[in-house]
């Protein structure tokens, strides 16, 4: 590929960028381009002067995209539509609300066989066992799981290292003899989901889960994903907040607690599934929301990080310390790491270093200075207290997104230095993935014995 | 002299039509004959034409095949149908009813009918 093909293959891509412009239309343009070019050399002019005087007849690159707007308004804001028949579309809708029907009809079921036994722990409109809620992940997401090895033909073998993966999960977090409502049963409820994404995750990628531009694809599947289904719940409770306002003067309670009962949760389960499908479906339609969001609250979860760090650094941390501000300020990093993670996720690899870039670090640097305030006031007060299962827990996330923020903001300002490329920063984050897993692993299956199940 | 924008965007569509009513061709031979006539008076930004040839194929009055050009590259190249040709005559009798009007005016006259 000589210097000019490279030219023009930017250009390309420039005008394909807004998706106005689609394949078809830029050969179109490409072919206008070179007989310009070719004609342009044939009078004398040299490569590199024919390619600009070519490039600026054809029109400015956002003038021209947003004329080919003007014309192709539907390339913009495709509407979601049913596939004509015989396509195999229609079949991957009807895979999709099958195991959809598959996961709400689980929960319904187990809601029925944990609604029967007596208990004080109040969900969904009546007592339900504690193992319900504990088990939550456990009915929906292998169901979501099992959907993508389906749809990907995952061969048998590692189908089954992944069940099996699964049932150790289940025995474990079934058999172990937690005491009602203890910190241990909460965190399982918490970390299983987690553990259980993983499956998904892997399910997701399919035979190259080790490759890390399939670990950024499971990243962004799971941004997306959770957005669509973010926007799925809300549709879903102005039907339901809807249901009970028409239905309240014609139908006794009865109707009304079987629809926050039984429908609410079996629609909710379902939901996972119909997001994950919406995602895959909808990949390249419309541009992914998540790297947009990240666009907007990056720059405002700096200011916020420095400030706070500014006022902690100034104030102290005071003797008033709350004993969740730990757990707090794990939710924190935890978003910092989303937001870093997403906006790689969203640049190009030969994009340049950017402001967006310096940004992120700041937000990186000032989330890093404000934890270890906290960790070190944390540590003091573990050193006087002892450990607790909650401790533990929260201590070792924020050890581990720690060590990952430290590692984002060394590999970001070698960025902006010019002395690494963006590359390097997607792999320490997707070769990072594997340790959030097995910490998982370890609050779920380790963390409760060592404490006795407290 | 400049030619206005508005004036340019009007007159695109009798241009390309009447253009494609010569023989099938494709956007870099079109912009060319455009200059070519107008002794390179009418300028026009080169990429803004092909989102008018899109425009008149979807209304019908133009279709466009890929083809190939003598040094093997993929073009694409469009042909006017006979609603193209319909719609080119009804936009000749506006352009000429235009022109007789300001001539009429500006004392100068033209025929009726199309030379």
């Amino acid at each position: 590929m000589n210097a000019r093909d490279t030219w023009i293959g930017d250009w390309r891509a420039a005008l394909q960028r807004s998706g106005a412009v689609d394949d078809a239309d830029a050969d179109e343009l490409e072919s206008h381009l070179r007989d310009q070019i070719t004609e342009l050399e044939s009078v004398g002019l040299t490569d590199e002067e024919a390619f600009q005087i070519a490039v600026g007849r054809l029109g400015k690159v956002d003038q021209l995209t947003a004329e080919y707007a003007r014309e192709h308004g539907d390339r913009m804001w495709k509407q979601l539509r049913a596939p004509a028949p015989d396509t195999p579309g229609r079949l991957s809708i009807a895979v999709m609300l099958a195991f959809a029907a598959l996961a709400a009809a689980i929960v319904l079921i187990a809601r029925l066989l944990a609604s029967s036994t007596a208990s004080d722990v109040l969900l969904l409109n009546g007592p339900i066992s504690p193992w319900f809620i504990r088990d939550l992940g456990l009915f929906v997401l292998p169901v979501l799981a099992a959907y993508f090895v389906v749809v990907r033909r995952t061969p048998t073998r590692r189908v089954l290292v992944l069940a099996a993966g699964v049932a150790v999960l289940a025995l474990a977090v079934n058999l172990f003899p937690y005491a009602p409502g203890s910190a241990s049963d909460q965190l399982v409820w918490i970390h299983l989901p987690v553990a259980l994404w993983f499956v998904v995750g892997i399910a997701y990628a399919g035979r190259e889960a080790l490759s890390s531009a399939r670990r950024m694809d499971v990243i962004r599947f799971s941004g997306e994903w959770a957005i669509y289904y973010a926007l799925i719940a809300l549709g879903g409770l102005v039907l339901l907040g809807l249901t009970i306002l028409v239905l309240t003067p014609i139908a006794p309670d009865l109707i009304i607690e079987d629809l926050i009962g039984w429908i609410a949760p079996a629609g909710a389960a379902g939901a996972v599934v119909v997001a994950a499908w919406l995602v895959e479906a909808k990949k390249s339609i419309i541009e992914n929301l998540a790297p947009v969001l990240t666009a907007i609250f990056t720059p405002l979860f700096a200011v916020m990080l420095v400030v706070a760090a500014v006022g902690y650094a100034v104030t102290g941390l005071g003797r008033d310390f709350d004993r969740d501000l730990l757990a707090v300020f794990d939710v924190l990093l935890l978003v910092v790491l989303g937001l870093v993670v997403y906006g790689i996720s969203a640049r190009s690899a030969t994009q340049r270093a950017g402001l967006m870039d310096v940004i992120r670090l700041v937000a990186v640097v000032a989330a890093i200075a404000l934890d270890l305030l906290v960790l070190v006031a944390m540590l003091a007060r573990i050193g006087d207290l002892g450990f607790t299962v909650n401790r533990a827990a929260a201590l070792g996330l924020n050890l581990v997104l720690l060590v990952n923020l430290v590692g984002t903001a060394w590999f970001t300002a070698t960025l902006l230095a010019g002395r690494s490329r963006p590359v390097q920063l997607e792999r320490w984050q997707t070769a990072y993935l594997p340790v959030f897993l097995g910490w998982v692993l370890v609050v779920i299956l380790v963390l409760p014995p060592l404490f006795a199940f407290a | 002299m400049n030619i206005d924008k508005d004036l340019v965007a009007a007159m695109a569509t009798p241009l390309v039509l009447a253009i494609l009513a010569e023989g099938s061709s494709y956007g870099y031979a079109i912009l060319k004959r455009v200059r070519d006539v107008s002794a390179g008076e009418v300028q026009w930004t080169d990429g803004m034409l092909y989102p008018l040839l899109h425009r008149l194929e979807r209304l019908g009055h133009i279709v466009a095949e890929w083809g190939e050009s003598p040094e093997g590259r993929r073009r694409k190249y469009y042909r006017i149908t006979d609603s193209g040709r319909a719609q080119l005559a009804d936009q000749r009798r506006q352009w000429e009813t235009a022109t007789r009007t300001l001539g009429g005016i500006w004392g100068f006259a033209l025929p009726a009918t199309g030379a």
